[in-house]
């Protein structure tokens, strides 16, 4: 998906800006905003993918406009409506009008470290050899998918080098439609700041992407 | 501050936004549809705030520096050397680690969206989700590390780490010069955040005299 969330090397007024001494929160609604995304997850049942693209599969505008924050609050909202946990008059009223879902799990407050401890880890059994060794030089495939990816606009139809083999992961771009994890091999695929940005980039820079192997093909 | 003031600046009786009122009815249907438990979001919030941070990391590096054998355990292999010190999880389920040299400066961005190694360095600061960060970093990074304030010296090599995967990257910083024999503890002092991430350098010793 073309979106504004893909950022690199687009042109952007203005430096990056450092805060001296930056709180982990800016405001209350920050704490319990990131605080309920979080433990939805597991009454909610979505899975990382499926959260990345209700928060980035949304008009330039929209994306751009609304703080970090505001960003997964609206893409936590579209989730929960996409399965009716809740219905958008409930949040106009700010109370709830209709029976809750049966849901599987709930985040128990006994659970919590536990279960940040665990975390997701996505490294997968390989049912396949993987295609690349490091040192190959692969082109990263110039695609336009309309749903989610991870590949990058600013690498696409660029050559590059493998460097690490990463082992096999849960394929995004089938995890966040509900097709399934389809685990893939992932590499870290490094290209020269020349192939990437021609002569105005700095002679000495390098810039790595993790690939999985559907997005490279051999030169 | 007047008396007046002091009455009237009470957050919970100040006019609230839309968004700070969102949240809120979110967060009372949540509870009372019993999808969340107000003690586990508490709890979510606590961790965040005051358990896992920058200072995780900073043991991990301190720890690289003292210790020959931890150090090649990282580079190797960094989510189970990270392990060994109690550091695991979400957002760092897979850890690789990265090793400045006098040749070589890193430097870890998303420009996807805000990934992040969470067990060692915690959440993200603003400017790390901003689009001046993930639009710059990737095209130029000196010009990165001058809105930092400070100059990589020309000729030194700078790559490039775009978390674009699930693979979250630790900056191993250069080692200070003029700390032999500090203890571990001491030079945790001297691990920023930002030298972690590659946007900045370690603090010198006269910095934490």
């Amino acid at each position: 998906m073309e979106g504004a969330h893909d950022m690199g090397g687009v042109k952007w007024s203005g430096p990056v800006r450092p805060e001296p001494d930056e709180p982990v929160f800016h405001a209350e609604w920050e704490r319990r905003a990131f605080a309920i995304t979080m433990a939805m997850g597991m009454p909610g049942g979505w899975n990382i993918d499926m959260s990345r693209f209700a928060r980035e599969d949304r008009p330039p505008e929209d994306y751009l406009g609304k703080s970090y924050y505001q960003i997964w609050l609206a893409g936590l909202e579209r989730l929960m409506l996409e399965r009716s946990l809740i219905a958008p008059n409930e949040i106009e009223a700010g109370k709830p009008l209709h029976p809750a879902k049966p849901v599987k799990r709930t985040l128990r407050p006994d659970d919590v470290a536990a279960v940040l401890h665990r975390g997701g880890p996505t490294e997968r059994e390989a049912k396949a050899p993987a295609l690349f060794a490091a040192g190959d030089r692969i082109r990263a495939k110039m695609i336009h998918p309309p749903t989610h990816t991870r590949l990058p606009r600013y690498v696409r139809g660029h050559v590059g080098v493998i460097e690490r083999v990463l082992g096999c992961h849960v394929f995004p771009d089938s995890n966040a439609t509900g097709a399934g994890e389809n685990p893939q091999w992932l590499y870290t695929v490094t290209f020269d700041g020349r192939e990437l940005w021609g002569d105005v980039s700095d002679p000495n820079l390098k810039v790595s992407v993790d690939a999985w192997e559907p997005y490279l093909e051999r030169t | 501050m007047s008396d007046h003031d002091h009455h009237h600046g009470d957050h919970d009786h100040s006019e609230l936004s839309e968004t700070e009122l969102r949240v809120r009815a979110l967060e009372t249907i949540l509870t009372e549809k019993g999808y969340v438990e107000p003690a586990a979001l508490d709890l979510l919030i606590e961790t965040y705030e005051t358990k896992v941070g920058p200072r995780n990391g900073a043991r991990v590096v301190a720890r690289a520096w003292t210790d020959p054998a931890f150090r090649a355990r990282l580079l190797r292999d960094a989510t189970p050397a990270i392990a060994e010190i109690g550091y695991a999880g979400r957002q760092g389920e897979h850890i690789v680690a990265i090793e400045n040299t006098p040749q070589l400066h890193n430097m870890v961005v998303c420009t996807l969206c805000s990934c992040y190694p969470w067990p060692v360095l915690g959440l993200p600061p603003v400017w790390y989700k901003s689009a001046p960060y993930r639009s710059k970093a990737v095209k130029d990074p000196r010009g990165v590390l001058r809105d930092f304030g400070f100059e990589l010296p020309e000729g030194t090599g700078i790559r490039v780490w775009d978390s674009t995967a699930e693979i979250r990257y630790l900056v191993l910083p250069m080692r200070p010069a003029g700390t032999d024999g500090w203890s571990e503890e001491r030079l945790v002092e001297l691990v920023t955040r930002d030298s972690m991430i590659g946007t900045g350098l370690p603090k010198q010793p006269r910095e934490v005299a």
